[in-house]
């Protein structure tokens, strides 16, 4: 699945585009303008399937409410979330508000949801960030280590381990790294927010999934660069074992596992969730379950409409990188 | 026609037959066995009455720990939860559950997912222009937005679950179908089958399809593992399976509240995911590379 999974940064289109000719400014211009406009309507499908999701799922009134409330209670509700219009004017109401970055009001806390998310941001951000460089800094020289030793007992080793990285359930392994470190050792603190201390096990709990992602990439990127004639040439030449592998080698390999960076820190912001609430954490995926539990409609949707937007720019960025970066896509 | 037609398929279909080396078959079994196991035992060993009942709680004896541990007694060989339930029984429930929605989420995924990629992938135009723009969108939605969306709006049970399943996993099948058969309607034998006359529904259903069912199961098998972690996930959060129904996701939510008290209640259900899902990434590795001539070393 690794290898398979880059290729949903580059939209279909991209195969066809016509051989450049001479590079020009223009040429580049044209080619970002065009991804951008593909950005444009990625992003309105998303938001759309968002609303759907949200609207053709049933009446969230009787859910909010429960089956004690009257059919006044209701009609109230209704109307004050809009929900008494028709789906067309509601559908409009929704693009406008996030046009003019106006996500609504919270049920359960009287606030506007917009301020709620970005108090919340700063925590989760920390969290994934913490967690990406993790991920960087052990998931790149595992993945160039198999490949350089391939078919090795250490590729194996650095293979297995990427393997095992997918398929434990994250917060479960969050769950064990409290039971060992915090509640047997009591080296670190088991959750709540704080003090770096407080970031060492949910950033490695969250690390985990990724890093095995990059290395796993950087191994079956890697092992083909360095079959490529350059390599040879550069070792022919007398360069240094590392100077072979680093300069000439993770450069070439480099541009994949940056599209994977780049599109696992969104994947991470959706794996925040269980492990905030195992540690915790005062993020943005813990606001999101305080919402569920409340019944906080306007809350949740607010949520997944930013979540979104966050996913379709950041797998948009991705994109233009390779546009900007490789001619052959222009 | 339908002479060609078959003699076409034949050749077709023993091509990559032919080509398997050897030692990827056996793999692929070795893989399989324990998981076929693991699916018999879960299935079968209630009927043999040695384990408890799963859902008879016991208020005198709650927390005890596992049979290999000092204080445990070998009644409960994996000790018991906070109601007193046995965690072996518990484990054997869940994992019937467990494992039904990993192949349902694999089979609602990829059917939508193998029509859409098919159908994009074969008429190609602005077919394969709506679908694609599809699979980006909802290639940009992560499974917890999507899960929170309809989540917040219906609750939880099982057949949201499979809702959920579907729609964040139809795409990432959609993507790889679509690419396949793309490079399959490009091959000789479908120009074929066109000057014989064949019928466009008659190459995709007969022709197209059978020579994508090894990436279909592959991805299926992938799609198993996927399907378990998200329902796993879920229903630790309490928004997939809730008590007093039992699976493995749900049986880590109990371990939670014990943790520092009865580390037992959430590490086998851990282990047993884990397990499982490592095998059948595994198996989908090796099914992919088996059938994916490009991601074959030699």
């Amino acid at each position: 699945m690794t290898s398979t999974s880059t290729a949903s940064a580059v939209p279909a289109s991209s195969q066809t585009s016509a051989p450049s000719g001479p590079s020009t400014w223009r040429v580049r211009t044209v080619g970002v303008l065009r991804r951008l406009g593909t950005a444009a309507v990625t992003l309105l499908i998303a938001v759309t399937i968002a609303f759907a999701l949200g609207r053709l799922s049933g009446d969230p009134v009787g859910n909010i409410l429960g089956p004690m409330a009257g059919q006044e209670q209701r009609d109230a509700l209704r109307a004050d979330l809009g929900l008494d219009q028709p789906l067309i004017v509601q559908y409009l109401d929704y693009l406008k508000g996030i046009l003019t970055l106006d996500l609504g009001n919270s049920l359960q806390f009287y606030q506007p949801n917009r301020t709620m998310i970005l108090d919340r941001l700063p925590y989760t951000l920390q969290l994934v960030g913490a967690g990406m460089a993790i991920a960087i800094l052990v998931g790149v020289p595992l993945g160039v280590l198999a490949a350089t030793r391939e078919g090795t007992w250490w590729d194996r080793a650095a293979s297995t381990l990427a393997l095992l990285g997918q398929s434990i359930p994250v917060f479960w392994l969050g769950m064990m790294l409290v039971l060992l470190f915090a509640v047997k050792l009591g080296l670190l603190p088991a959750g709540q927010s704080g003090s770096p201390q407080h970031l060492v096990l949910p950033a490695v709990t969250m690390a985990l999934y990724p890093m095995a992602h990059i290395a796993r990439l950087t191994r079956a990127t890697m092992s083909e660069v360095l079959r490529e004639p350059f390599i040879d040439s550069a070792r022919a030449r007398g360069l240094s074992r590392s100077a072979v592998v680093w300069r000439h080698g993770f450069t070439n390999a480099s541009m994949p596992v940056l599209t994977i960076v780049v599109l696992q820190t969104g994947t991470l912001l959706s794996g925040a969730v269980a492990v905030e609430y195992v540690y915790s954490w005062p993020g943005l995926g813990q606001l999101a379950l305080q919402a569920i539990q409340f019944r906080d409609f306007p809350l949740v949707q607010a949520i997944v409409v930013f979540g979104a937007v966050v996913f379709v720019v950041l797998n948009q960025i991705v994109d233009l990188l390779h546009v900007i970066i490789d001619p052959r896509l222009r | 026609m339908s002479q060609l037609d078959s003699k076409i398929a034949t050749v077709t279909a023993s091509e990559p037959m032919a080509r398997a080396p050897r030692r990827r078959r056996t793999s692929v079994f070795w893989l399989a066995l324990p998981l076929g196991v693991i699916a018999v035992l879960v299935v079968f060993l209630p009927m043999t009455g040695l384990l408890h009942d799963p859902g008879q709680t016991d208020l005198g004896n709650t927390l005890a720990p596992p049979g290999f541990l000092s204080g445990g007694s070998w009644s409960h060989p994996l000790g018991t939860d906070k109601l007193g339930q046995d965690v072996l029984a518990q484990l054997v429930e869940g994992g019937r559950l467990t494992l039904f929605i990993g192949l349902v989420g694999a089979l609602v995924s990829i059917g939508p997912g193998t029509l859409m990629g098919v159908l994009a992938g074969y008429f190609r135009g602005w077919v394969d222009v709506v679908i694609s723009r599809l699979i980006d969108a909802q290639l940009a939605l992560p499974f917890i937005l999507i899960a929170l969306a309809i989540i917040a709006n219906r609750g939880s049970s099982l057949p949201i679950l499979f809702l959920v399943l579907a729609l964040t996993g139809w795409a990432p099948c959609a993507r790889v179908t679509r690419s396949v058969a793309m490079t399959v309607r490009e091959r000789q034998f479908v120009l074929g089958l066109r000057a014989a006359g064949a019928s466009e529904a008659r190459i995709v259903l007969r022709h197209i399809v059978p020579n994508l069912a090894g990436t279909i199961v592959a991805l299926g098998t992938l799609q198993v593992g996927t399907a378990i972690l998200v329902e796993s996930a879920l229903s630790f959060l309490g928004l997939g399976i809730v008590p007093p129904d039992i699976s493995w996701g749900a049986m880590l939510a109990a371990g939670q509240d014990v943790l520092s008290r009865a580390w037992w209640v959430a590490l086998f259900p851990g282990l047993a995911i884990t397990l499982v899902v490592l095998l059948v990434n595994l198996l989908g590795d090796a099914l992919l590379t088996h059938h994916d001539p490009r991601k074959r070393r030699h």
